[in-house]
């Protein structure tokens, strides 16, 4: 056979990034093995395929879609009925399969409601896909059979003999069935990144006029996508399936959806790891920020607004332009910019988020005390004190803030303009 | 029997609301020819374009590509009938990098379509024929950049490059110079006779140099309708066409 051989030198970072990213969930359960690490774990392991593949639709086919969680969570139903049903013995499947079922089931609900909303593309289509999460939302609570009311539907995930041991009792093991399947579909959404349709659904994204004009049914191409998205989406609510063992119209619900766009959009949709930082930050914030304040959907919203307003690529885009700075052997140029701009912050941080702490102590009376402890400081919510010091320190913070983020912005803007000269040359000679 | 012709106009017309645009255009492109179309500004050029394309349904009147009538048919069925187009306004496809923008263009000609289960980079035909394209529109040194952010020029040269990788029989060239510096447009009269050695080209240009330069045939538009359909020496005689660009005889087409 005939070959054209092109010399390509092996990319180390892209493979070792891979290596690392496998090894880091094999070795993870042992670093973090409390229960709460555990149950942190697991749950980052599901939303991180639920956030990938948000991304298919959004970063890589630009479809703006409010109705994603629909498909986790329809995926998640049939998987819990199915579990129930191997219980029941009416059906053979080993738990280490659940999720494929639900990936199967999402697949389905990915066929019928894709056929609808992909008529429309565009805002069209995103206003279609949040009327489709509104009537699979009311149907979880129309048709109790199914979807178990307000309940939700509950099963117990050590069912049939145990293989080899695994019983999927323990969590350690769950988090490993979800490490699997993990890994697999990260490899496998990676990979249609590079096929024929995963490229087209970029061209989709550029441009569907002209996507239409090198002979592509620009519909087609959207419709496959949402299978190809709810499929792996539903593997992501099986596992939640069996993770949580309950499954209730929460997981269908907007709540859900807006959490999905909300997060993968704070990772970042312009590249394929953004999406998972984003649902890393989303456990973090759902398990840990919120037993710690019970302000944490006004700090991720804050969050939200300053990535929207500063770095739309998302979070994962910072890392990417630091990296290419360090890589420029750049970096020491930023230390004494980055090392101000940090200090300048944190009295502005301090500020604002005591004056939030509180307003929501006092909002909220905690336990009728009205002493509670701030960064931790006791402070009199009642007393004029705290507040007027609080108020003082942020403005402090904001004044300098504002100095230190001149500075920094000029010194990034210098450092990027040697980048691209240089790069500029090299385009040149090559 | 007769080789049916690449396209075939007859009758066409077309309305927007009670405007009639194209009124009663009638118009024959055999095999092999380069076909430019002059008129007037607002004369329904574009408009035919994208009637002949599928982008605009026709009011009434029939479109033939190889004989076969293309009533109904959308752009993307139509573009798989050996029929590509280019736009006025550069249409690429940004964010992807000049060669990947010509590897969208060859996948669905070369039977890759919605493929999710093959490697692209695996597909050693597509590399070729997008590597080939990109020689041939010289913008190999570009290869790796984001269309978006190529010079005008080049972007309508990779404008070109898309329309042709698909390998489709039939072009269609909207503007193809328009903007463009003398040299620049030079350079690119070049290359359209390249892509389109022994295929048909259908294109509206304004700027008559390329229109002399490259046209066997020429199709003058007045008000929606084809007046004259001639070699360039005879159409530049053409009373009727002198007449249509506003009495002043033969000075816009010497130009």
């Amino acid at each position: 056979m005939a070959k054209t051989i092109t010399f390509k030198p092996l990319d180390i970072g892209f493979w070792l990034a891979w290596l690392g990213y496998i090894v880091f969930l094999g070795v993870a359960p042992l670093i973090f093995s409390s229960n709460l690490g555990l149950t942190v774990l697991s749950q980052i392991g599901t939303v991180i395929i639920a956030a990938l593949s948000y991304n298919m639709l959004l970063g890589q086919t630009g479809m703006l879609s409010f109705g994603h969680a629909v498909y986790g969570g329809l995926g998640g139903f049939i998987a819990i009925h199915a579990m129930n049903l191997v219980a029941g013995g009416s059906l053979v499947c080993p738990t280490s399969l659940i999720p494929l079922v639900g990936g199967l089931g999402g697949a389905f609900f990915g066929v019928i409601f894709g056929w609808v909303t992909t008529k429309k593309s565009g805002t069209t289509f995103a206003m279609i896909t949040l009327g489709i999460g509104e009537l699979v939302a009311s149907a979880a609570l129309t048709f109790p059979e199914f979807f178990g009311g307000e309940a939700g539907i509950t099963t117990n995930r050590v069912i049939g003999h145990a293989v080899l041991g695994i019983s999927y009792g323990p969590q350690r093991q769950v988090y490993y069935l979800i490490s699997a399947w993990l890994v697999i579909c990260t490899i496998a959404m990676y990979a249609f990144t590079r096929t024929p349709l995963g490229r087209i659904a970029n061209a989709v994204r550029d441009n569907p006029e002209r996507c239409a004009f090198v002979g592509y049914n620009t519909q087609k191409v959207r419709f496959l996508v949402v299978v190809l998205a709810a499929f792996f989406a539903g593997i992501s609510g099986g596992l939640g399936a069996i993770n949580f063992e309950i499954v209730s119209s929460e997981n269908v619900g907007a709540l859900r959806s807006g959490s999905l766009l909300l997060f993968t959009f704070l990772g970042g949709v312009g590249s394929f790891v953004g999406p998972i930082l984003g649902a890393v930050v989303y456990v973090f914030s759902l398990e840990l920020l919120s037993k710690v304040t019970q302000a944490w959907p006004l700090y991720i919203g804050l969050l939200f607004l300053l990535i929207v307003m500063y770095a739309p690529g998302g979070l994962w885009s910072v890392v990417q332009m630091n990296m290419r700075i360090i890589k420029f052997q750049l970096f020491r140029q930023m230390l004494r910019p980055y090392a101000v701009i940090l200090c300048a912050a944190l009295p502005l941080f301090l500020g604002i988020t005591t004056l939030i702490e509180l307003a929501y102590a006092r909002q909220l009376d905690v336990g009728g005390d009205a002493v509670v402890r701030i960064w931790g400081l006791p402070m009199d919510v009642t007393s004029l004190m705290p507040w007027l010091a609080a108020f003082v320190v942020a403005v402090i913070g904001a004044a300098l803030f504002r100095r230190a983020a001149r500075g920094f912005s000029l010194a990034w803007g210098r450092v990027h303009e040697i980048i691209a000269e240089r790069t500029a040359g090299r385009g040149v000679s090559a | 029997m007769s080789v049916p012709l690449a396209i075939e106009l007859r009758d066409l017309r077309k309305s927007f609301g009670k405007t009639e645009i194209i009124r009663g255009a009638n118009l024959k492109v055999p095999h092999g020819q380069r076909f430019a179309i002059i008129g007037p500004n607002g004369a329904g050029k574009s408009t035919l374009f994208n009637l002949i394309s599928g982008a605009f349904a026709p009011t009434s009147g029939e479109i033939l590509l190889n004989g076969h009538n293309l009533a109904g048919l959308r752009p993307f069925e139509i573009n798989r009938r050996g029929l590509s187009r280019s736009f006025q306004i550069t249409n690429i496809f940004h964010r992807l990098s000049v060669f990947e923008n010509l590897r969208c263009a060859v996948l669905y000609s070369l039977g890759y379509r919605y493929s999710f289960w093959q490697s692209l980079e695996k597909l050693a035909d597509a590399r070729e024929r997008a590597e080939n394209v990109l020689e041939l529109i010289g913008l190999k040194r570009r290869s790796e950049t984001p269309a978006g952010l190529l010079t005008y020029a080049e972007q309508r040269a990779l404008e070109i490059g898309i329309t042709v990788a698909g390998g489709a029989e039939v072009i269609l060239l909207d503007e193809p110079t328009a903007g463009m510096s003398r040299s620049e447009s030079d350079h690119a009269v070049e290359l359209i006779r390249t892509v389109t050695e022994g295929k048909t080209l259908l294109m509206v240009e304004h700027d008559m140099s390329v229109v002399f330069g490259l046209a066997d045939q020429i199709a003058v538009v007045v008000y929606g309708e084809v007046i004259a359909c001639d070699t360039p020496e005879r159409v530049r005689a053409n009373a009727k066409v002198q007449e249509a660009y506003l009495g002043t005889p033969a000075e816009a087409l010497d130009e």
